[in-house]
């Protein structure tokens, strides 16, 4: 499969401080790339290297076939970058600022129009397109920057956190947006430090910690590397807890939490077996089934939990 | 890569977008406007009377008046120019131009059409600040080739320290240094033949005055608003400019090129 970005060796340090310490990386073409990690990790250098806003230091990057450092403008002409925070015109409304877009892409006045018409209408910014972009919410900011990074048919699109500091509804929006256009066959690269984003949206997944990928895969794939699920069972006082602990030595237990963790692979049969062994069905408050997840990944790989912020309890 | 066709349609694209924020936010023009008007007002219903009276040759309160002409319209220029920064600097960390520059946008439009946004305004401020001296009772003797020389050297002006401020809002760090770092522009007409003859000034200080490059353009545009000769000071005036347009450039483009973005 053709490659939409192909790193190698990629280096970026920042006086004597090293963001990013040798990057390879494949991006197929018409798929999601999700760089996973927490601040600070090198994600955003990451992307303003491959997106031409700044030089790498060493190794080289090509995107879409063409190499960032001796062809910027070719680069340029491929791509659509919506960053961390939002790159709107606060002092113009939604239209304005999709109308300057539409000139800087040369596009002529018909074909501007009609793209508009078509952008304001998918990211429905129908009520507020006359409206200054300064008075827009944070989800509609984050509508109107996606719609601008569209307007000129970017074959592939660099998201910067697209959805840090969004409401759960927002966050859905933009997640429907990105499954949309790669239905259309455009590559994302996406970055984020929601674990759960990455599961919902990404092809492929890359750890990426102190400047290194530590690991990448598919979610699946990372998810295999690491011991299967649990069931968590919540006891309603501490005597329930010890009673069933008494059964489960080598069970994880949690005494303020009055909960104890049994390993399960999730499936029927297990599931029965460890409520089976439980020795009192009334001293139990409730039961949680969990799968493995990114989260246990970074824990697995990195030695130290994900300093990410879990976002998944929030969208239960 | 990006033709010269392309790259000043960019520049009209960037120019009305420019001037729509203009539009929007009309305090900051209003504001840099009336800067020189209060100043002009100040010295000359304030200090005229006696000031007129220190020129060589004596005089009063209308000979001040046309004595300090040049140095309002300079500071007018100034004060315009101290605004190019500050819009430059909003732009600069608002993200708006990370964005282009991830695009296939004509790098020299962006702050091209800067500078002419700033260029329009500064000619619109000057007509309003020579309209407000000549309703003070402003006479001047010059033909219109003195006048139009006059405007000509002006325009070169604004352009040159547009192309300063442009770069000065470029390199700081925020809006608000942004907003503090072209003053100096706006007393350099007080520390030269502006409001005094540099004759009057402390040696140092006039050292300074007979020097710096606003002392030639102040005389050479009195000379010309005077219909008196203009001499080697006329030349030392457009020179002063060429060179500072020039550096400027240079400057702005390596800060806007080099500049580590700003979107996160």
């Amino acid at each position: 499969m053709q490659s939409a970005i192909s790193t190698v060796g990629l280096r970026k340090s920042y006086g004597d401080s090293t963001v990013l310490d040798g990057i390879d990386l494949e991006v197929a073409a018409g798929t999601v790339f999700a760089l996973l990690g927490p601040n600070g990790a090198g994600k955003t250098t990451m992307v303003q290297i491959l997106a031409t806003l700044t030089p790498a230091d060493g190794g080289t990057a090509l995107v879409a076939g063409h190499d960032v450092a001796t062809d910027p403008d070719a680069v340029r002409g491929v791509i659509g970058v919506t960053g961390q925070f939002s790159a709107v015109d606060e002092l113009l409304t939604g239209a304005e600022n999709l109308r300057l877009m539409a000139d800087l892409h040369h596009l002529v006045a018909a074909e501007g129009r009609r793209r508009i018409t078509g952008l304001v209408e998918r990211f429905e910014l129908g009520d507020i397109a006359d409206r200054r972009a300064a008075t827009y919410s944070g989800g509609e900011r984050r509508r109107l920057d996606l719609a601008m990074t569209l307007i000129g048919h970017p074959r592939l699109i660099f998201l910067d956190e697209p959805t840090t500091g969004l409401d759960p509804r927002s966050r859905r929006t933009v997640w429907q947006i990105v499954r949309e256009l790669v239905a259309d066959g455009v590559t994302v690269f996406l970055t984020t430090q929601y674990l759960e984003e990455a599961d919902q949206l990404a092809d492929r997944v890359a750890l990426l910690d102190g400047g290194r990928l530590i690991a990448e895969g598919t979610p699946a794939q990372l998810k295999s590397r690491v011991p299967g699920g649990y069931v968590l069972v919540r006891f309603a006082d501490a005597d329930g807890l010890s009673a069933a602990a008494a059964t489960h030595p080598r069970a994880a237990r949690d005494d303020d939490a009055l909960t104890l963790s049994l390993p399960s692979d999730g499936t029927a049969r297990s599931l029965r077996r460890v409520l089976d062994t439980l020795p009192d069905d009334e001293g139990v408050e409730d039961i949680a089934l969990h799968s493995p997840d990114l989260d246990d990944v970074f824990l697995a790989l990195t030695g130290h939990a994900a300093p990410i912020r879990t976002e998944k309890e929030s969208l239960r | 890569m990006t033709t010269p066709a392309l790259a000043s349609r960019d520049t009209v694209t960037m120019l009305r977008r420019n001037l729509l924020h203009m539009r929007r936010y009309p305090s900051l023009t209003v504001l840099t406007i009336g800067q020189p008007v209060v100043l002009l007002l100040l010295f000359v219903y304030v200090f005229g009377g006696t000031m007129g009276a220190g020129l060589p040759g004596g005089g009063g309160r209308a000979a001040y008046l046309a004595y300090i002409t040049p140095a309002i319209l300079m500071i007018t220029v100034s004060s315009l120019a101290a605004g190019t920064a500050i819009s430059v600097a909003t732009d600069m960390t608002g993200g708006i131009i990370a964005r282009l520059r991830t695009m296939a946008v004509s790098r020299a439009a962006v702050l091209g059409a800067h500078v002419l946004s700033s260029m329009i305004q500064t000619v619109a401020a000057l007509a309003a600040v020579m309209v407000v001296a000549l309703l003070l009772g402003m006479r001047s003797p010059a033909d219109p080739t003195g006048w139009l020389t006059a405007a000509g050297l002006l325009v070169l002006v604004a352009f040159a320290l547009t192309w300063l401020t442009v770069a000065l809002g470029l390199a700081s760090s925020s809006v608000e240094a942004a907003s503090n770092t072209p003053m100096f522009l706006i007393f350099l007409p007080f520390l030269g033949s502006g409001f005094v003859p540099v004759e009057s000034l402390p040696a140092g200080l006039r050292w300074f005055a007979e020097y710096q490059p606003f002392t030639p353009i102040m005389d050479t545009l009195r000379a010309l608003l005077a219909g008196t000769p203009v001499g080697s000071d006329g030349r030392l005036a457009v020179g002063w400019c060429v060179v500072i347009a020039g550096a400027s450039y240079v400057w702005a483009r390596r800060l806007f090129d080099r500049n580590k973005p700003r979107i996160s």
